[in-house]
């Protein structure tokens, strides 16, 4: 089962090598993996999709939280939160095949952002899943080329934190 | 800004942070990216730095250090290839946990990445063998980083931290400031037990009828040893030992049952298998001990007290984990419970395993043996010696033959198995201790991985024993391929190629013995223990094709263990 993971880490030189480090070096897989600025310049937020048992999520999570770089490590999975992923994914299509692909990209509320006559880009956000749902209707118009972000997730509701929750104390 | 202070060099901050941390020996070698921190060193005077002859061997003596003194151990050696030389002392003490802080010189900042002249990105390279580790891009940032090293290295589980030093870095200057505390928002290491936890744990432990106490290394590193000798004695339960966890608990009391695992007592092995509460402390259930994890104290309640989360139901489920310092727990669990009574029928049980299965060799016939020597090591030193082993068959006869009073007393490569870790480790433990016999003790083999150590220990007139078990062979490899594989001796027989021992220590400028005689060793051994001023070596030779036993086969259960050679080969 697929489990994400949503993990603050120091905004510092090699914090996101060592989570990748420690992945690989502990032989656990990664579906995907994405890191960027949060509203605190100095921590990054990683979300990190991967897969694995009850114990091996508890046992992820041991891991991640054991490095010194990560700050707050959490199990999203169960829990209420939005999830989203962006794909760039360009197409081909034949004389006419272009209506349909319009027809799906308008169900999948998906942007075009580049056309020629031969290709054309498609931007898709949504959960995951819609991203895979895309990918197979296109796939037998031939996809050329694709780029997935991975995921991103947030907790939903009301998140109340304390103002200086993770300051760094000298 | 306090414009008050003086600015001072890196080099300077350098020394003086090692000195804010209580720092007396540093184990190093030099090179280009590391000479102007020697050029200070030339000066100064609190600490020690001991020159090795190798990086490899700086960092093993360290680790040495670090274990039996319980301070952190640190290295300084130079970028590229003193940095790469490191690579396995880091490997090692991570595997074991032992506190080091390792100092690399790194190339200027803005040559960093350009394939610089002895450029190694030694970070990236120790990312997955260190606890944490730094490069520090700016002087200011410097005293914290060693701060915080140090504070990573020798709190909650410990382990080796590295600081990449870039030659800029030490040259440039700014106002040296002390930090006096740390705090990392990322690191808590959890210390205290879980109060309902400990009471749930002294009631298990109350009702058990078969308790047994599997104790690790952590106990050691905690400190912990009086307290887990009053809760195993005050409440009648034995203990059996990981390799690591050796001299935690008395070796000659009658509660103790030896190591346990692969090559553990049969006894210990029983009772794992066969009890009906566990109690786990500063121990890691690693595949050695364990075996077949599915087969593992099947029967028994699980309690598992360690530092370190993720250690807990890593290999082996627990029923009831305690996080945090061994120390503490133990205190906390001896208010709640130290009255349990002597479970006699157990008792029985443990001394009926004892007698239908007890460590024994065949007395010397007329061939030497390395169980023997140990022995007779272990009582002309009354269990009261530091024995630094190597890896190999004599490590394992070690750990079961030498009897271990003390904790900090038994050193030796558990987790990654070292080879050539003895004699330099040895070196370390000469630092640290005065007063107690230092015997390190190799294969023929692992002698020949860091015996350029021997020249340090020549120098500073270090009263180590220098004992080589030589049995011509990689014996440990040897006993698999003749039990697991087909008896192909595939380039484990040195026979040919081993040098002469004697003629080695000799040139080093240390006295050298050699015997094969069983009736010579008493003597000798008086001999070499009388020598406290300087080191001594001697060769012991050894049966050449002598097997460790019990033994359990890889991956197979502990209750299943082979105590006799398999191979119709007619050999005793
Ligand atoms: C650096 C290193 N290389 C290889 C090994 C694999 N290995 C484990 S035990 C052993 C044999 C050791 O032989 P020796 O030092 O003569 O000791 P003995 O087993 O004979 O007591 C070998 C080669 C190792 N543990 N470490």
């Amino acid at each position: 089962m697929k489990h994400t993971i949503s993990v603050l880490v120091e905004n510092t030189f090699g914090a996101f090598d060592r989570v990748a480090t420690m992945f690989s070096a502990k032989g656990f897989n990664i579906h995907s993996i994405s890191i960027g600025e949060t509203e605190q310049k100095d921590i990054s937020r990683m979300t990190i999709v991967t897969s694995g048992d009850k114990q091996l999520i508890d046992q992820i999570v041991k891991q991640l939280n054991r490095l010194i770089d990560t700050i707050k490590v959490s199990e999203l999975t169960g829990q209420a939160r939005t999830e989203r992923e962006l794909a760039l994914i360009t197409v081909s299509f034949h004389k006419g095949g272009i209506e349909e692909i319009k027809n799906i990209n308008d169900i999948f509320r998906g942007k075009i952002v580049d056309i020629n006559n031969k290709t054309m880009m498609l931007e898709v956000t949504g959960p995951p899943e819609k991203i895979d749902a895309i990918i197979n209707v296109l796939m037998p118009f031939g996809i050329i080329e694709m780029a997935r972000s991975g995921t991103v997730a947030l907790k939903r509701g009301e998140q109340i934190r304390p103002k200086n929750e993770y300051v760094n104390k000298k | 800004m306090n414009t008050k202070k003086k600015t001072m060099t890196g080099a300077d901050i350098f020394f003086e942070s090692l000195r804010k941390e209580g720092v007396e020996k540093i184990f190093g070698y030099p090179g280009g990216a590391t000479i102007k921190l020697y050029e200070k060193l030339y000066d100064v005077k609190f600490l020690e730095h001991i020159l090795t002859r190798h990086e490899q061997g700086a960092t093993h003596a360290a680790d040495g250090y670090a274990r039996v003194s319980g301070k952190v151990g640190v290295v300084l050696v130079t970028s590229g290839p003193g940095a790469t030389n490191t690579v396995t002392g880091i490997a090692n003490a991570y595997m074991d946990s032992v506190p080091l802080v390792i100092f690399t010189g790194q190339v200027p900042s803005h040559l960093i990445g350009n394939d610089a002249f002895q450029e190694a990105d030694i970070v990236g390279i120790t990312r997955p063998i260190t606890k944490h580790n730094f490069l520090v891009r700016d002087v200011k940032d410097l005293a914290s980083t060693i701060k915080k090293a140090f504070y990573i290295a020798a709190t909650g589980r410990p382990g080796p931290v590295l600081v990449d030093l870039p030659k800029d870095v030490i040259a440039a200057e700014c106002e040296f400031e002390y930090p006096e505390t740390v705090e990392i928002r990322g690191y808590k290491p959890t210390l205290k037990g879980h109060s309902n936890q400990i009471k749930k744990a002294a009631e298990v432990i109350r009702n058990a009828k078969r308790p047994l106490l599997y104790v690790g290394g952590g106990v050691i590193m905690a400190n912990a040893s009086k307290e887990l000798t009053e809760f195993a004695k005050k409440n009648n339960i034995p203990v059996t030992n990981t390799l690591l966890g050796l001299g935690s608990f008395p070796g000659t009391d009658p509660q103790f049952l030896g190591m346990l695992g692969m090559h553990g007592t049969y006894y210990a092995n029983q009772a794992v298998s066969n009890c009906d509460v566990l109690i786990a402390v500063g121990a890691r259930f690693d595949d050695r001990v364990t075996g077949n994890t599915k087969t593992f104290a099947k029967e028994a309640y699980k309690i598992h007290i360690d530092i370190d989360p993720t250690a807990i139901d890593k290999n082996v489920a627990i029923d009831l984990p305690i996080v945090g310092n061994a120390k503490e727990i133990l205190t906390e669990l001896l208010k709640e419970l130290s009255d349990k009574p002597r479970e006699e029928a157990w008792f029985k049980q443990i001394e009926d395993w004892k007698d239908a299965c007890p460590l024994e060799y065949k007395r010397p016939d007329n061939e030497l043996r390395t169980q023997f020597v140990i022995e007779k090591i272990s009582e002309k030193t009354k269990g009261e010696a530091i024995i630094i082993s190597d890896v190999g068959q004599h490590q394992m006869w070690i750990a079961q033959y030498y009897k271990f009073n003390n904790p900090r007393s038994h050193v030796s490569s558990g987790g990654l198995g070292t080879m050539g870790f003895s004699i330099p480790a040895a070196v370390g433990v000469a630092f640290a201790i005065k007063d107690r016999p230092i015997v390190s003790i190799s294969g023929d083999g692992g002698f020949q991985m860091n015996m350029q150590e021997l020249i340090t220990a020549a120098y500073h007139k270090l009263p180590i024993k220098f004992f080589i078990m030589n049995n011509c062979f990689l014996g440990m490899v040897r006993q698999w391929q003749e039990l697991f594989h087909e008896e192909k001796y595939s380039f484990t027989d040195l026979c040919d190629s081993n040098p002469i021992f004697t003629k080695i220590g000799t040139a080093l400028g240390i006295e050298s013995f050699s015997t094969y005689n069983p009736d010579e060793v008493e003597e000798l051994l008086d001999k070499v223990f009388a020598i406290n001023d300087r080191p001594v070596l001697v060769e012991f030779k050894v049966a050449k094709e002598d097997l460790v036993f019990p033994m359990v086969p890889s991956g197979g259960s502990i209750s299943d263990m082979i105590h006799k050679r398999i191979n119709p080969k007619g050999k005793k």
